[in-house]
């Protein structure tokens, strides 16, 4: 392993394989090259944070674990099985899940609606659109309300309760804080630990650093589509985050990803 | 009198407009494709309904219970082929596939069948029976029936897909189809069947029309998708009732163009298109989709 990337191994090394292991990950976007052998393990009841300047490819790669984008090279593989070929929806149906980048709610339908759509492929668990009405208090008595009617962060709850009555094993989250004022973002990642509680496993992609190391049991920078640092963010140090997210000294040259290093 | 009598014809024959405007309302609603074959599929429709009826003897009213499941497996198919296949490479693309598409048809109908018009089910009573009210308005059967027909699809699919959780899908699809992907649907099948309905509806139109009128290899560009269109723009896109009341008021203002003088029937109408494209460019009922 090289320099900058610090790995705690604890608890994470227990044995246990991987819930999401994607492998020395390449993706194009015609001749540019968005993500270079990226590789990451996300293990059951993590929360993994991917984080990284605008167009470090943290998007991209989240977008290609949910199968919109194919990799040029690599795998993904859940659960032990490779899902690189997969299309999304099938992705979906078997447990991960995306909240995507800008909502992306359905404007011609209802609140209620777009969550039906969520459920409507739902494997089994514990989460019903009533248990997001639950969590999301204000939703059930506006649940007729076109989308269109909400404010940022109502449509944000909208979009992660669409993902979650699909009970996902894996949530995707992109950006969830874009766009927001602070506070609102402070109440959409205070819903967290109910999250996880429910047993899933939390993979996201944030702009926001301070507030991925706040939530993250592990994080990962990515910088022009390489990994620069990823560990545990006990483990790592503010001016190492600095280095590996604006590609300052040492880290400039690229760091490997760390391969093998939990076996 | 004839003035009232024009308008009741007017806005019965608009239900047969609507019934050819349907199904091009859902197809560019729901999959943004201007489906420029529209017409001539119906005219497909119509000779289909006639083969079966010569082949099989089956009553003419019936023959739809053939033509309509067939039209929409044919939509699925087209759909999710030379369809999708387009779309995936943009939309202005679609254009040109289903101006190809069209030229195909048109021109292997006349292969195939000579340029020569024929009806469905000519002669027979159902067609040709009316009834009177006073004694200057005659009202035929058949356009009542039509009518009806027209209201029970607009109807069907407007349940359709406001309350199943298909509809709800297409409306899904419609919004944002990798968005529905995302929720574990295969869009290119939700758009198939929206295709498969379109196509049923394209189904009744014809077999409409080739009772109502006469069909050939060209009415399907040179009336039926040039009706369709203005029914549509008449009525606002995306909007099933107004696709209706498109077609009505298209027929209103036909017959009111053929009583001032019959040569302006057709012209009235489109007088009436462009006006609307002018003054009020989304349509008489500008609400975004169905709701």
């Amino acid at each position: 392993m090289t320099a900058p990337a610090v790995e705690g191994n604890g608890s994470r090394a227990n044995g246990a394989s991987p819930l999401l292991e994607i492998s020395d990950l390449a993706v194009h976007h015609g001749q540019l090259r968005a993500l270079d052998s990226i590789s990451l393990q996300v293990f059951a009841g993590e929360v993994y944070a991917i984080i990284g300047a605008n167009g470090a490819g943290k998007s991209t790669l989240l977008r290609t674990i949910a199968g919109l984008h194919h990799p040029s090279t690599g795998s993904v593989r859940f659960d032990g099985a490779d899902v690189t070929g997969l299309r999304p929806e099938q992705r979906a149906r078997q447990g991960i899940v995306m909240v995507p980048e800008g909502r992306r709610l359905f404007g011609s339908l209802s609140v209620e609606e777009n969550l039906k759509v969520g459920a409507t492929y739902a494997r089994q668990g514990p989460w019903t659109i009533d248990r997001v009405y639950e969590m999301f208090g204000w939703m059930r008595e506006r649940r007729s309300q076109r989308t269109a009617q909400l404010s940022g962060g109502e449509q944000q709850a909208v979009a992660i309760g669409r993902a979650l009555v699909a009970n996902p094993r894996v949530l995707l989250l992109d950006e969830l804080s874009l766009g927001l004022a602070p506070v609102v973002v402070q109440r959409i990642y205070g819903m967290m630990p109910q999250i996880l509680s429910t047993g899933i496993t939390v993979l996201l992609v944030e702009q926001d650093v301070s507030q991925a190391l706040r939530v993250a049991s592990h994080i990962q920078c990515l910088l022009e589509g390489r990994t620069t640092l990823q560990g545990r963010p006990t483990d790592v140090t503010a001016e190492q985050v600095e280095r590996a997210y604006f590609g300052l000294a040492s880290s400039a040259s690229g760091g490997q990803p760390a391969e093998g290093s939990d076996a | 009198m004839a003035w009232v009598n024009a308008i009741i014809q007017g806005v019965l024959t608009g239900g047969l407009y609507a019934l050819f405007a349907c199904g091009l309302s859902l197809m560019f609603g729901v999959m943004k494709v201007v489906n420029l074959a529209h017409g001539d599929l119906a005219v497909v429709a119509g000779y289909i309904a006639i083969g079966v009826i010569t082949v099989t003897h089956i009553p003419v009213l019936w023959s739809f219970l053939i033509v309509v499941p067939v039209m929409a497996a044919l939509g699925y198919v087209l759909q999710r082929t030379i369809i999708q296949g387009a779309l995936d490479r943009g939309v202005l693309t679609t254009l040109m596939v289903t101006f190809g598409l069209s030229v195909v048809i048109e021109n292997g109908l006349l292969q195939f069948f000579s340029a020569n018009s024929r009806g469905i089910g000519v002669g027979l009573s159902l067609i040709t029976a009316s009834f009177s009210i006073g004694s200057q308005i005659q009202i035929a059967y058949l356009l009542v029936l039509i009518f009806a027909v027209a209201v029970l699809v607009l109807l069907g699919l407007q349940f359709f897909l406001s309350k199943s959780k298909f509809g709800r899908l297409i409306r899904a699809s419609a919004d944002d189809p990798e968005a529905t992907q995302l929720a574990g649907a295969d869009y290119r099948h939700v758009f198939g069947i929206a295709a498969a309905l379109a196509f049923a509806t394209v189904a009744l139109g014809g077999i409409a029309y080739g009772m109502y009128s006469q069909l050939s290899p060209t009415t399907g560009t040179d009336t039926i998708l040039l009706f369709a269109f203005a029914a549509v723009v008449i009525g606002g896109l995306g909007s099933l009732w107004g696709t209706l009341l498109g077609g009505v008021v298209l027929g209103v203002a036909q017959q009111i163009g053929a009583q001032i003088n019959i040569s302006d029937e057709v012209l009235a109408g489109y007088i009436v298109f462009l006006a609307v494209l002018v003054l009020r460019p989304q349509g008489l009922i500008g609400r975004r989709a169905q709701s």
